[in-house]
């Protein structure tokens, strides 16, 4: 029984990880229905961003808030100039155009910053809370943290205009363009808000995993089966998505051995898309033929 | 009209013209007499350039005639490579059976592959293939499989020997193994895409419900087309795993399909030449860009695949076509 | 009476297809005028040229000032509200949202509330129905609602494709009287493209008869309708 609380707890810890990211590509996907591939690098190379400043000597939480600003003009840079262009052309090209920002930033990554593993620093004290043998206290903050920014960017979908105009012009931009909304530079946000979450994600991430160019390789699949499950276009399916695949994650792991868990993502991803393509909880869409 | 920036255009149907046909031949030639003047390392790069061609042909066929997106193919060539390498290994298979055998495991392997992959399309499927590309090396390092696949340290197989009456290099030999493999094959694929089940799989790219409206069995066409597409990768896997003697889990990693979908894009989708062209820039770009830094190959792709998707969607071979169009009209002045 | 939309050798074209050839109509500050023909004519491409949503050739004056050419965003914030054809709601969000989202430019947040109320005393079903997602309202209620959201903006020209398709004659009727009573009261100009020709020309002050981008008869709507022959060849009643 101790055994089996305590994978679902170090489970959970991995999966607020997973709910972060996931949040950063249900983000993308409300703003403009595509679901971005280059997601996890992006986070990764915006934690690199992180780690030159605390290097410099900028205290950690300056640092946090500074890389997120940067990572949010990143975003908005990179749907101006490099998906822009494409947002007509068939999926296919905006497809390879995802997968030549994930293969140019991990690279880039390497490049600059070298591919030794570096460790990250943690805002949160080394002792676990109350003594506990299950959870740090920083997975305890991480998911902290996680469910924080699922809340913000809750009431900004529900409670701002601004929000309202990004879900308008992903859902039809016709008549988005006819109520005054200018639909480009809501994409623009929308890619900028995810970088943002993304970039979160990845500084909770590197102090556990250690700070390396392929740190999110695996964590992208994970948080991709996690939107899926939860539902693509729904932060909070997303959220529960996320800690239902960490513990998952390392059930499986502890019966069939760790070389299958990722096989665990692979399953999910197809099952869920075969089975119930909107997720537990996002919205069913009938199309016309 | 085709759309602005579709990558993937209607192939001609026509037979090869008098041109095409000595363009071939000279080709054909060149291949024949260059394994001579080249070093055997040389050969053997040259060598692994014919393999990604027929790999990249199987991901043509299904990316660029059949629209159907997969970003995991190199769990196809692994299976290709480890099936030849276990039937090696283990069971003292000659190498040149090893390979239909591949083929005809990979066949069996895509065409299942593609039967839950009917329901997905565009994004969704390049979803469910990048998590396949991204899990084969965990899968191939499992511990239950151990005794077959050889775990984390891989398998090695001795280099075959050319014939006794032959009196070439092992190196040399292999190129030729490879270069009448993928004549073959890249003569049945021509026939195939040319022909009715072509014609089907292009319709179903370009509009799956006109294409069932008119009589097509999608769902046949599409999970061949799987099938298909993953046994000549397959095959190139085998190919590959004798020429470079050595199969690991950690050769077949997500970077192996994305590399795959670099050459298929560079070399021009919905075209055969494309894979050729595609195999040599994602064999020899490395050499070149390997000195500047380690990370250097893959920003080279990255930056190329968001320039040829906005640029040049039709790739080298669409650029060589319209190229060869307007030298044409030039002469005919 | 001075013209608050002036359109002079209007062209319009999707792609290499052109669909308006030269066309020249007007709305009077205050007034309705009705785009009448049949399918195919070029109605609703009429009403996307001037809202920018088509390549065009030619002259739209919105109050003196050049248009043409403008993005949609641009033109919604001189105050031109279109209604398009196939209402084009946000079926995914509710009633208020709708609402909102047409008086997503103003800044004027008092005045955003009264008009909330003035939309509601037009249309009291939709009042009824606030919450409810707008993808579950009937065709009519849909329609009302479409309207309701171009009126959120406070526009001076009402572009309205079509109200009157799928709705049972009716529902019908009352919108256009809601239409009328919005007119006189409110002072917005309406540019309505119709395919009911006799219910468009009770309605309208100017009718133009559209047939495959050209416009072959323009007058009052009076005359029009008292001329049987015209009535009777083009119209079909």
């Amino acid at each position: 029984m101790n055994v089996l609380l305590h994978q679902v707890l170090s489970g959970l810890a991995t999966g607020g990880i997973y709910a972060s990211v996931a949040l950063a590509l249900v983000m993308i996907y409300q703003a403009t229905h595509l679901v971005n591939f280059a997601q996890g690098e992006l986070a990764m190379f915006s934690t690199y961003i992180a780690w030159s400043l605390i290097q410099a000597g900028v205290p950690y939480w300056v640092a946090f808030f500074a890389t997120v600003a940067i990572a949010f003009l990143l975003g908005v840079l990179i749907e101006r100039l490099i998906v822009q262009p494409v947002e007509n052309a068939p999926i296919l090209s905006v497809v390879i155009v995802f997968i030549g920002l994930l293969v140019i930033f991990n690279s880039l990554a390497g490049w600059i910053f070298s591919y030794t593993i570096k460790p990250f620093p943690s805002p949160f004290p080394a002792a676990p809370p109350f003594g506990n043998s299950y959870v740090s206290s920083h997975e305890l903050g991480s998911i902290a943290i996680t469910l924080v920014v699922l809340v913000l960017i809750f009431a900004f979908f529900r409670f701002t205009p601004l929000g309202l105009a990004m879900r308008a012009a992903a859902q039809n931009p016709v008549s988005s363009r006819l109520v005054g909304i200018r639909v480009g530079w809501m994409l623009a946000l929308g890619w900028g808000l995810a970088a943002a979450i993304g970039s979160i994600a990845g500084i909770m991430v590197a102090p556990t995993v250690f700070l390396e160019p392929n740190m999110m390789a695996g964590i992208l699949l994970y948080a991709f089966a996690a939107a899926l499950l939860g539902g693509i276009d729904s932060p909070g399916g997303a959220v529960l998505g996320g800690f239902i695949v960490g513990v998952l994650e390392n059930l499986v792991g502890a019966v069939l051995g760790t070389e299958l868990k990722l096989s665990v993502a692979l399953v999910l991803i197809v099952g869920v898309l075969v089975i119930r393509p909107s997720g537990l909880f996002g919205k069913v869409r009938v199309t016309r033929v | 009209m085709a759309p602005l920036n579709d990558p993937a255009p209607t192939p001609a149907r026509a037979a090869l013209s008098r041109s095409q046909l000595w363009g071939l031949l000279l080709l054909a030639a060149v291949a024949c007499v260059l394994p001579f003047l080249v070093s055997n390392y040389r050969v053997f790069q040259f060598t692994l350039a014919l393999v990604y061609a027929i790999a990249l042909l199987g991901l043509n066929m299904l990316t660029g005639y059949n629209g159907q997106i997969s970003l995991g193919h190199g769990a196809f060539y692994a299976i290709g490579a480890y099936t030849a390498a276990i039937l090696m290994d283990k069971f003292g298979v000659p190498y040149w059976l090893t390979i239909p055998v591949a083929g005809a495991v990979c066949l069996v392997a895509g065409f299942l592959f593609g039967l839950p992959a009917l329901r997905l399309e565009g994004l969704y499927l390049a979803l469910a293939t990048f998590a396949l590309g991204v899990a084969m090396p965990q899968l191939l390092k499992y511990k239950g499989l151990e005794p077959w696949t050889g775990g984390v340290q891989g398998i090695t197989i001795l280099k075959p020997d050319p014939p006794e009456w032959v009196a070439l290099s092992q190196d040399r030999w292999l190129y030729f193994v490879v270069l009448l493999t993928l004549a073959v094959l890249f003569v049945i694929g021509w026939n195939l895409l040319r022909g009715r089940i072509g014609r089907a799989m292009v319709a179903i790219r370009d509009s799956a419900v006109a294409a069932q409206a008119m009589g097509v069995n999608t769902a046949m066409v599409k999970s061949l087309t799987f099938g298909v597409s993953a046994m000549y990768t397959g095959v190139a896997g085998a190919l590959g795993a004798i020429v470079i003697q050595f199969v690991a889990p950690d050769s077949f990693t997500i970077s192996l399909s994305l590399l795959l979908v670099v050459g298929v894009v560079i070399g021009g989708l919905a075209s055969i030449s494309g894979a050729l062209y595609g195999a040599v820039f994602i064999q020899f770009i490395p050499n070149v860009a390997d000195q500047i830094s380690k990370a250097a190959p893959w920003a080279i792709y990255g930056v190329f695949l968001i320039v040829f998707m906005v640029v040049m969607p039709t790739g080298v071979a669409g650029f060589v076509r319209i190229a060869r169009a307007r030298l044409q009209r030039w002469l005919a002045r | 009476m001075s013209q608050l939309l002036d359109v002079r050798g209007l062209h319009a074209q999707y792609g290499p297809t052109r669909v308006l050839h030269g066309i020249d109509f007007s709305v009077e500050e205050g007034g309705i005028t009705t785009i009448l023909g049949a399918n195919g004519a070029g109605k609703t491409t009429t009403l996307r040229a001037v809202c920018g949503m088509v390549k065009t050739q030619g002259e739209v004056t919105l109050a003196g000032a050049r248009i043409d050419g403008k993005p949609t965003e641009r033109i919604v914030r001189l105050g031109v509200a279109h209604v398009p054809d196939g209402r084009g709601t946000f079926v995914d969000l509710n009633v208020e949202e709708n609402l909102r989202l047409g008086a997503y430019t103003r800044r004027d947040k008092v005045e955003v509330a009264g008009d909330f109320e003035r939309v509601f005393d037009y249309f009291p079903r939709l009042k009824e129905r606030r919450r409810q997602q707008a993808g579950l309202l009937s065709g009519g209620e849909q329609q009302m609602l479409a309207v309701s959201r171009a009126l959120m903006l406070r526009p001076r020209l009402l572009l309205l494709d079509e109200p009157s398709f799928g709705l049972a004659p009716r529902v019908v009727q009352e919108l256009f009287d809601i239409l009328r009573t919005i007119n006189q009261q409110a002072g917005v100009s309406m540019l309505l493209v119709e395919q009911n020709a006799s219910l468009a020309l009770q309605l309208a002050d100017h009718a133009y008869l559209l047939e495959t981008g050209r416009v072959v008869i323009s007058g009052t709507a009076e005359a029009i309708r008292g001329d049987a022959a015209v009535r009777r060849s083009y119209l079909g009643y």
